[in-house]
């Protein structure tokens, strides 16, 4: 998803100086579904794991908003650009709630944000897709926000509180993004040919994009078995990605469109949609650094961030000079 | 906290009058009022509240986990702070 399983398990303990009865306790309390909070014992390779998840998501939040922030200035109405406004917004918030996840773990915020930009730190491969037609801002919100749906849901029940209670708060929003995504599909495929043509376009392009935003197949993501035993995840990434495409091809079967997907047929026996393989070596490559916008992303956030150096120091000196007014 | 971070602040919300102020998250600010509007901004993009709590994360005073067992052990045995520990016949009502 947001962090496609690319988070390596932390390594383990290297003062070594857990205990087995250290561990096993803390086991017992995943377990029992009690909540890990940020001052309890955890094993060193939970934090860790937490850290490289939780701040992969913040930062795919992040990143998340520049190619919808591509066509705020471009929106057709005014209403549509304010609704996109609101998502926009709201993605930002995302990241900030899981920053702050994050930091009670013990990471600075600004530790976060320098991986980031040096790229040591990774984000979804899907903000690394350009969004070349209006059409493209439906196609995000119906596929890539309904995709991250189906794998926040059960994140709300992750075992680390902090976490958890960030994604209640990011779920409850997130409906209202998948669902203005779809009302833009749904107006297009209501318009004229072209404006149909468009939807199913973006709906080519961005197909198979979003269902690699689930992370590799289990049998190739090597630290899932781990997660699952921490309650960190709770459904494979297979699972989560077979759930989504059996709601979304009916979704795209009302607008009239069709999946890109010649082998896709539904299995009357198993109930579910029966797809092609997935290219994974084009995710490789994206995750790599060389899909069609990372460099883009990275430059601008990096700009971003520089551009916005004076306000920061501009604020501590206000701040500063305030204080000794006051003393 | 590196030099230049923003300290950190502690976000607490009153949902609607009546109800408490209830732990939400935190924000990074410069001084208190960017707290509250980073707050604001952040927390409650959907009416979410009609009160807001900032105060440095630093100024919290916690209990420790790691002493939870011994720390609340003295209400542990108190049982007879319970009113189930009083046994009054059925016949006597209001009680
Ligand atoms: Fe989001
Ligand atoms: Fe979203």
């Amino acid at each position: 998803m947001y962090t496609q399983g690319l988070d390596q398990a932390g390594k383990s303990d290297p003062a070594g100086a857990e205990t087995k009865a250290q561990l096993d306790a803390f086991q017992a309390r995943v377990d029992a579904e009690e909540k890990i909070e940020a001052k309890d014992w955890m094993p060193e390779a939970y934090r860790r794991t937490l850290i490289r998840q939780i701040s992969q998501h913040a930062h795919s939040e992040i990143i998340g908003m520049q190619p919808e922030g591509n066509w705020l200035t471009r929106a057709p109405t005014l209403k549509r650009k304010a609704i996109l406004l609101a998502k926009v917004q709201d993605e930002a918030g995302h990241g900030l709630y899981l920053y702050g996840a994050a930091e009670t773990l013990g990471i600075s915020r600004d530790r976060m944000v320098a991986d980031l930009l040096s790229g040591k730190a990774k984000y979804s491969s899907i903000f690394n897709y350009p969004t070349l037609t209006w059409a493209d801002i439906g196609a995000i919100g119906w596929l890539v926000d309904g995709a991250a749906i189906m794998n926040q849901i059960p994140l709300c029940r992750c075992s680390y509180g902090p976490y958890s209670r960030a994604m209640v708060r990011i779920c409850k929003e997130e409906s209202f993004h998948q669902r203005q995504g779809y009302e833009i599909m749904l107006t297009l495929c209501r318009g004229t040919d072209e404006q149909k043509a468009m939807a199913q376009d973006a709906l080519n392009r961005f197909w198979w994009p979003s269902l690699m935003m689930f992370g590799p197949s289990d049998a190739a993501s090597k630290h899932s078995a781990q997660s699952m035993a921490w309650k960190i995840k709770r459904f494979s990434n297979d699972e989560l990605r077979q759930k989504f495409i059996d709601v979304t091809v009916p979704q795209a079967e009302y607008l009239g469109l069709k999946v890109p997907d010649d082998k896709l047929r539904f299995d009357e026996e198993t109930g579910h949609y029966e797809h092609s393989d997935i290219d994974w070596q084009e995710f490789f490559d994206v995750i790599a650094g060389n899909g069609p916008c990372n460099e883009q992303r990275m430059a601008k956030r990096r700009k971003a961030h520089d551009d916005g150096a004076w306000v920061r120091e501009a604020a501590r000196a206000h701040a500063a000079k305030r204080a000794k007014a006051a003393a | 906290m590196s030099k230049d971070e923003w300290p950190l602040y502690e976000v607490f919300i009153r949902s609607k009058s009546g109800l408490s102020h209830r732990h939400a998250g935190s924000v990074h600010a410069a001084d208190d009022d960017m707290a509250l509007t980073n707050a604001r901004d952040t927390y409650t993009r959907r009416n979410e509240g009609v009160s807001i709590w900032v105060v440095r994360s630093d100024r919290i005073v916690a209990s420790d986990p790691a002493e939870t067992a011994a720390f609340f052990e003295p209400a542990e045995d108190k049982i007879y702070r319970h009113p189930t520990f009083y046994e009054i016949p059925d016949e006597v009502d209001n009680l």
